[in-house]
């Protein structure tokens, strides 16, 4: 390609950053120094245009060694891989954890949204700002939630390096957040992720068993807890097999939509075009959700078992796991156990010695809650903007780089461990007729014990919350996240189940139960769940660009009022509402009004 | 006329539209469909050389059976589908997105969308004076084109003509992200600093005026621009052997824009510098 | 790296027609009868020793009208137009090869194809909109392979850039054809079928290893055999070519060179394979196929078949001399001999656009008269006796002109021409009736008529038609149907009567540059085209292109840092012919001893003085892509800035 570079050079830093990730470069036209051979001949075309999908790598590597982007280094990774950097730059300004211009070397992350927010966050962010000013070395930065909500309030310090380093405060305090950033070598560890299993340790546990109990860096600790055995049982039976096992297990998506994993899984497998692809969405962003990154960093190597049996179900000898940015821990677990599975044979050419092929890429996403989105995450790993794509056609058909392929979220992928190892009629047995198996709920906010929970399917939310200790004057639950909705506290005996939770007026969604106390100011949380989806919306459609903005401002104008003072916004609200839900391109625009309806209709919030 | 011997004869698909069976090719799009029956739906980010990007959501139709409306421009008809067009959910969902745009960039320039707001009964002014717009100033970095994007609503045309689908130059991308996402070049630099080719194939398919011609923009700015005074003759350029199609827009015996044939053979739509704006040295004439 | 400042001249339309009393007299205005008749009388007065130089830029009907002028009024055949300068090896080459000069394929088949290969072209600057199409074919798969001395911008694209030495294109395309046969990979079908001569191109190519070719080009032998294979195992292909393969001392020899190679794998004759080579003007194809051109009459009908001169000669009650006329460097050949005296010049700058452009003015103040006729006053009408201002092609008159696909495409009027500018063909008709032929032609449409009737490949192309399908290429026989967009699938067919001419293998032998670098003038200089500017910029240099920066030698930065010259820093370039001073400019897609230049500023830098009139003797185009020169650092008083 003809691509156009400015004048800019990168520093020895930030080029080194970059081959210490793609190797150096091998001729002049892609950054080494001029050769006589060079002159004479080069290679490009596709091979060249191929690399696209390095990338976000790519910008990761230069923002976690600087601290950002300077346009010398974009130029400098651009000309590597054959971007042009107009798009670079559009990709890199996607992401909110790359920043395009000089910025301190540390960044804090200290998260405002729901659980923390309620949690004393607004206090945080003051005292964290006021100690870290200018000057401080340190740039405070307002998060959406990093998924330590059992921990509420949260901050994540990076400190851009070689190597990037990362400190995790929760629950933070302003001197320990501070601390953190500061010095995030000499913070203190974070607690084990069994902490926030406050089921830990009993035996009845199908998903979180190995939580607390297996050492998450050991194989061997692993296998000597029944690590690896449903891979070989999916082995014994061959694909065919497992889908059948998975399609009788009863095994819907847990990422919120509720599709059958058989029916998906067979699909794939099913498309003549080839490669197919694995894809498993760690990109766990809901607010309030984080059970993906407790099993990642408590029980690694059961994910990438029960990848390698997905893959091989569908016939793919690829897998990409596409985890949050946010997890510095759960990515180095993953790294961890990717490594050692693949030192042992149990990822590579010969998995288990059985002549299947299959590896797993990690891709860390960069602070977009839109790339949970199955499309807008394919076009986050291939390079582009983490757009949604239009469906049809479906990712069984035409999924990553354009071939069939097969996405998972973490918590759907590691029931297929039990439902291979207790065979499907017994794993179907578990919960309720509709929806089968165990399920993880992402407990937090008013309550004692917050933390994630593993019950079958058909507990109410009333045994949940008892369970997890659910404090006086409850106000609200929020179910599902910010994309989720309200129930009251006298909706308790809801079955926590698909249908169950349809049947209600609400849903599931990804597990997320968020109890609110009566000092939680709601129009406050309504707007907090508003600009959450006006900072998140991708901008590509306009129901969603704009909608999310003029539900914002309605928001705002009706904070303080009610009653008849509100009634012309809220009729605004419902039908711009009306129109996102109906009109938008993806998941977000379509569910970002859900949480808002269900307050004013279910809560009677601005009565 | 490239006559390709290549692909076999398409299949013809039954479905219904309104309530009428029609039959259309497979691979129609449902907006290819209701245009062969001489349905009208609005349109603002289809572009007849583009691949479909569905972006701006004016054109939502209803199929039975379906969670949400579909794009017409992009959503394939289907074998048995049941299509309504002008249901009261298609059309809140029109009103409202042209509600939305309206409130936050300016659609003067936009050709008919003032009709549509009138037949959608679209009050842009309802989120009141401080809704947010795209407040941004026109930007005059170089003599032939203008970059207005206030008047932007984001369809991506520009982007897709500059990238893959035609041009190949990339000097453009959308940066940002949600309300505040901007089409921008790298570091959001002038154009001049940045990988444009002026070729201006970005203006031929921009449907809001956001991308203009300077000379356009100019007389626009003084009053002059006049289309009903203008006439549109196709001729070929001049300025090398490809034989590109250009269509003159002149006006008072000066050429005034330079656009082509979206259909033509030669150029589907796309020119180079010199075609676009290599006219002046006619007019030199005094 | 910022823009320097220029003052670009700014060429003014002619309003009115302009006559000098004497050689050394100004130029004054006249009306149109009086230049008319000056004209008239300068011309008839020259019979015999008269070469008209037509316009490559202007229509079909245009081109039509002055062949016949030259043919009828003035009784000769020499008649030539810039296609001289740039293509007439390609027509010559193609010709020769199939009988026919125009390009085998069609612009659609470049985005189904399975292999490009753009061979001295830049068409990503040069024919940008081209280039889309072989974008598509990219997207669509296609693999690109691009041969140039400079890694361009189309080279970029390119699967493999092979940058081989300026004018090593024949070993390049022998060594390729070597490989191809001893590869077994010869399309043998074919071969037998449609070509003859296979056996002593086979023994012509056969000292052409790959280890002698990358001696001879630079390179590498492992670049050449991939090509060679790619492009043989290609199930369709592309070849395509521009002035990188034309403007040598043996233009024809280079494309019957790189014809050879399609002659050996098949790919021609197909759809999706053929041979395109790309025009630089807009009827640079079409001023050919109306005649305009010493060797055919219109539809590319030989001058030497009697058949078809009696066909002419009854149309147009005339005698055609049945001989070929001269070229246009056969014409400035002429000048210097004294045996040409008076020129007819439609629309040309040959002041500016010959190489060695002093030489070519010499030999224009040498005529005893000189007419220009034009929409400027350029450098060649200064010389001129008579000035008639003329309407512009392309938005001031109707018409037609022929693509590079051979596509006839209409042309209009938009804009009503400046003063007293009139079309060319009413300028023509005028004066051949001042010379005794009174032609009426109600408009173009009443020439294009003409033309179909005496033109079989035109026949089927009314206005009508071509109206409807936006453009027909030809050959077009019938007005009921459309041919085929490739030429020559004759070559497949299996009786031999269908099939024709079987096509020769050009048997044809490397030459170098005509003017060889040595210690004095050690750096090889190229030319080509920018992608805002155009040919001598009189047109382009009107718009405010915020790309255009003026004309700089662009040299390799290992050379600058040689020279100890910087971006910006005017240098002495000097050739064996001349010298000019011109600021440098570095570009990393040229080698240590490689320097590129353009033509299209020759008022600020004439390129063209340094150029050499090395002509191709079968073509007549002359060697602009190699020349010798050397770069000196200039005394430190007179650098800018």
């Amino acid at each position: 390609m003809d691509l156009h570079f400015g004048d800019s050079k990168p520093t020895d830093e930030e080029r080194a950053a970059v081959d210490a990730l793609l190797g150096p470069p091998e001729t002049s036209w892609e950054g080494a120094d001029r050769s006589d051979a060079d002159l004479r001949w080069a290679r490009g075309g596709r091979a060249a245009r191929d690399r696209r999908d390095l990338l976000l790598p790519g910008l990761h590597a230069v923002n976690d060694r600087i601290g950002w982007i300077s346009e010398g280094a974009l130029d400098y990774l651009c000309r590597r891989l054959t971007v042009p950097p107009a798009e670079a730059y559009g990709v890199a300004t996607f992401y909110a954890m790359f920043s395009l211009r000089p910025r301190p070397a540390t960044v804090l992350h200290v998260c405002t949204d729901l659980a923390c927010a309620a949690a004393g966050a607004p206090e945080l962010c003051a005292g964290v700002e006021a100690r870290l000013g200018p000057g401080s070395g340190v740039s405070v930065e307002r998060s959406p939630c990093l998924g330590l909500c059992e921990r509420a309030p949260a901050a994540l310090a990076v400190k851009a390096g070689d190597p990037v380093r990362t400190a995790v405060s929760a629950p933070a305090t302003v001197g320990r957040a501070v601390l953190a950033a500061s010095a995030p070598d000499s913070a203190p560890e974070e607690p084990a992720a069994a902490l926030a299993v406050p089921q830990a340790g009993d035996p009845a546990l199908m998903l979180l068993g190995r939580v607390g109990v297996v050492d998450p860096a050991s194989l061997d600790d692993y296998r000597a807890h029944g690590g690896y055995t449903a891979l070989r049982r999916a082995f014994a039976i061959g694909p065919a097999g497992v889908i059948r096992e998975v399609t009788d297990a009863g095994l819907v998506g847990r990422g919120g939509a509720a599709f059958p994993t058989g029916r998906k899984w067979q699909a794939t497998a099913s498309q003549p075009d080839h490669p197919h692809y694995l894809v498993c969405n760690a990109d766990e962003s809901e607010p309030g959700t984080f059970k993906d990154r407790v099993v990642m960093e408590g029980d690694p190597y059961a994910l990438v078992e029960a990848m390698t049996i997905a893959a091989y179900a569908v016939g793919a000898h690829k897998g990409y796991l596409y985890l949050r940015g946010e997890y510095p821990r759960a990515l180095r677990r993953m790294e961890h156990a990717i490594g050692q599975a693949r030192a042992r044979g149990l990822l590579g050419d010969d998995v288990l010695g059985q002549g299947y092929a299959f590896d797993i890429e990690i891709r860390r996403g960069a602070g977009a809650y839109i790339c949970g989105e199955e499309t807008a995450l394919f076009n986050s790993i291939e390079g582009y903007r983490g757009e949604p794509r239009s469906k049809p056609p479906f990712p069984v058909e035409k999924g990553l780089f354009g071939k069939p392929t097969a996405e998972n979220n973490v918590e759907t992928l590691v029931n297929v461990l039990p439902i291979l190892t207790l065979g499907a009629p017994a794993y179907a047995a578990i919960g309720t007729g509709a929806s089968t198996g165990p399920k993880l709920f992402c407990v937090s906010g008013s309550v004692e014990r917050p933390g994630i929970y593993e019950l079958p399917f058909g507990a109410t939310l009333g045994e949940l919350l008892d369970l997890a200790g659910v404090r006086e004057r409850l106000r609200a639950v929020l179910l599902g996240g910010a994309a989720g909705g309200f129930v009251r506290p006298d909706e308790l005996d809801i079955p926590l189940t698909f249908e169950g939770t349809r049947a209600a007026g609400t849903t599931l969604g990804s597990g997320v139960v968020l109890a609110f106390d009566d000092t939680v100011p709601l129009p406050r949380l309504l707007l907090r769940i508003a600009e959450f989806f006006r900072d998140e919306s991708c901008g590509q459609c306009v129901p969603c660009r704009v909608g999310t903005v003029r539900q914002e401002e309605a928001l705002h104008r009706i904070v303080e009022r009610t009653g008849a003072d509100a009634a012309a916004d809220i009729t605004l609200l419902r039908e711009v509402g009306r129109a996102m839900k109906d009109a938008s391109i993806c998941g977000l625009g379509q569910t970002a009004w859900n949480a808002v309806e269900s307050a004013i209709d279910r809560l009677g919030a601005y009565e | 006329m490239t006559v390709t011997p290549l692909g076999i004869p398409r299949r013809l698909l039954e479905f219904t539209l309104d309530g009428q069976p029609v039959r259309a090719p497979e691979g129609s799009t449902i907006l290819d469909a209701c245009r062969a029956a001489g349905k009208d739906v609005p349109t603002l980010c289809q572009g007849d050389t583009l691949a479909p990007k569905n972006a701006c959501r004016v054109c939502v139709v209803e199929v039975e059976g379906a969670r949400t409306l579909v794009p017409a421009c992009s959503r394939k008809a289907e074998a048995g589908m049941e299509v309504r067009t002008d249901t009261e959910r298609a059309r809140h969902s029109r009103k409202v997105v042209l509600e939305l745009l309206a409130s936050s960039v300016d659609l003067s320039t936009t050709p008919e969308v003032a009709g549509w707001l009138k037949e959608y009964e679209a009050k842009p002014d309802r989120f009141g004076p401080n809704a947010a717009r795209v407040d941004e100033e026109p930007r005059v970095d170089n003599d032939l084109y203008v970059r207005d994007y206030g008047k932007c609503i984001l369809c991506y045309k520009c982007v897709d003509a500059c990238g893959d689908q035609w041009q190949n130059s990339f000097a453009i991308s959308v940066a940002g992200r949600g309300f505040d996402a901007r089409i921008a070049v790298e570091h959001d630099a002038p154009l001049t600093d940045s990988a444009c080719v002026y070729c201006g194939n970005c203006v031929e398919v921009c449907p809001t005026g956001a991308l203009s011609f300077k000379s356009e923009f100019d007389m626009r700015a003084a009053g002059t621009w006049d289309e009903s005074a203008q006439t549109e003759t196709t001729t070929v350029c001049a300025y090398c052997g490809v034989g590109c199609n250009l269509t003159l827009h002149v006006q008072d015996n000066e050429i005034v824009k330079v656009t082509s044939p979206h259909d033509n053979p030669v150029t589907h739509g796309n020119l180079c510098i010199k075609g676009r704006f290599g006219y002046q040295h006619v007019q030199n004439r005094d | 790296m910022k823009k320097r400042e220029r003052t670009p001249p700014v060429y003014k339309r002619l309003q009115y027609p302009l006559v000098r009393d004497s050689r050394d007299a100004p130029f004054r205005r006249a009306t149109w009868d009086e230049a008319l008749d000056r004209a008239a009388r300068g011309l008839g007065a020259a019979r015999g020793a008269f070469g008209l130089f037509s316009c490559a830029r202007a229509t079909n009907e245009m081109n039509y009208v002055a062949q016949k002028f030259a043919r009828v009024v003035m009784g000769t055949n020499n008649v030539d137009s810039c296609n001289r300068t740039c293509h007439a090896p390609s027509v010559a080459g193609l010709s020769a090869a199939f009988g026919s000069g125009g390009g085998t394929s069609s612009y659609g088949e470049v985005e189904h194809t399975d292999l490009i290969v753009m061979w001295g072209s830049n068409a990503r600057f040069a024919h940008p909109i081209f280039f889309q199409h072989v974008l598509k074919g990219i997207r669509n798969g296609a693999r690109m392979y691009a041969v140039d001395p400079r890694r361009t911008s189309t080279a970029e694209w390119a699967e493999s850039w092979l940058g081989l030495n300026v004018g090593t294109d024949i070993p390049m395309a022998h060594a390729i054809g070597r490989e191809i046969i001893h590869a077994g990979l010869v399309n043998e079908a074919f071969v037998e079928r449609a070509t003859t001569g296979f056996e002593e191109y086979r023994q012509l190519v056969e000292p052409w290893t790959l280890s002698l070719a990358e001696k001879v080009t630079g390179v590498p032998a492992a670049a050449i055999r991939e090509l060679a294979h790619a492009y043989a195992r290609a199930e369709r292909a592309q070849l395509c070519w521009t002035l990188g393969i034309t403007e040598h001392h043996n233009g024809t020899d280079n494309v019957r060179a790189l014809i050879n190679l399609s002659l050996l794998t098949g790919h021609v004759g197909r759809f999706g394979s053929g041979l395109q080579p790309l025009r630089g003007q807009n009827n640079v194809q079409g001023g050919g196929d109306m005649g305009a051109i010493p060797n055919r009459l219109p539809g590319f009908q030989d001058i030497l078949d009697p058949d078809t001169r009696l066909k002419f000669e009854s149309a147009w009650e005339t005698v055609i001399e049945p001989h070929y006329g001269m070229n246009l460097t056969e014409m400035f050949e002429a000048m210097e001999e004294g045996s040409l005296k008076a020129v007819y010049c439609i629309g040309e700058n040959p002041a500016q656009s010959e190489a060695d452009s002093g030489q070519a003015v010499r030999r224009m103040q040498g005529l005893d008269f000189l007419v220009v006729q034009d929409i400027f006053l350029t450098k060649t009408a200064e010389l001129a006796d008579v000035v008639l201002p003329a309407t512009a092609g392309w938005a001031e008159t109707e018409g037609t002109t022929t693509n590079s696909e051979r596509r006839v495409q209409r042309v209009r009027r938009a804009v009503t021409p400046p003063g007293e500018a009139r079309e060319d063909i009413d300028i023509l008709c005028d004066l051949a009736s001042r010379l005794g032929h009174d032609w009426k032609y109600a408009d173009s449409e009443a020439v294009w008529n003409e033309l179909r009737s005496v033109s079989p490949d035109h026949y089927g192309m009314t206005y009508e038609r071509l109206e409807e399908h936006q453009g027909i290429q030809w050959p077009c026989p019938d007005t009921d149907r459309l041919e085929p967009t490739y030429l020559h699938g004759r070559l497949w067919e299996s009786d031999p009567a269908a099939r024709g001419r079987p096509a020769p293998f050009g048997l044809v032998r490397h030459d170098p540059p005509v003017d060889l670098t040595d210690e004095e003038y050690p750096i090889r200089l190229t030319t080509g085209r920018r992608l805002d500017s155009y040919n001598t910029g009189v047109q382009s240099g009107s718009f405010a292109s915020p790309l255009r920066r003026g004309e700089y030698v662009e040299l390799c930065p290992e050379d600058a840092e040689r020279y100890g010259v910087v971006v910006g820093e005017r240098v002495q370039v000097s050739s064996r012919r001349g010298a000019v001073t011109a600021p440098v400019w570095i570009d990393t897609a040229l080698r240590p001893g490689l320097a590129f230049m353009t033509m299209h500023f020759p008022d600020e830098v004439d390129t063209n003085s340094l150029t050499i009139e090395a002509n191709c003797p079968i073509a007549g185009t002359a060697e602009f892509k190699a020349s010798a020169i050397r770069i000196e650092k200039l005394p430190v008083a007179t650098q800018v800035r």
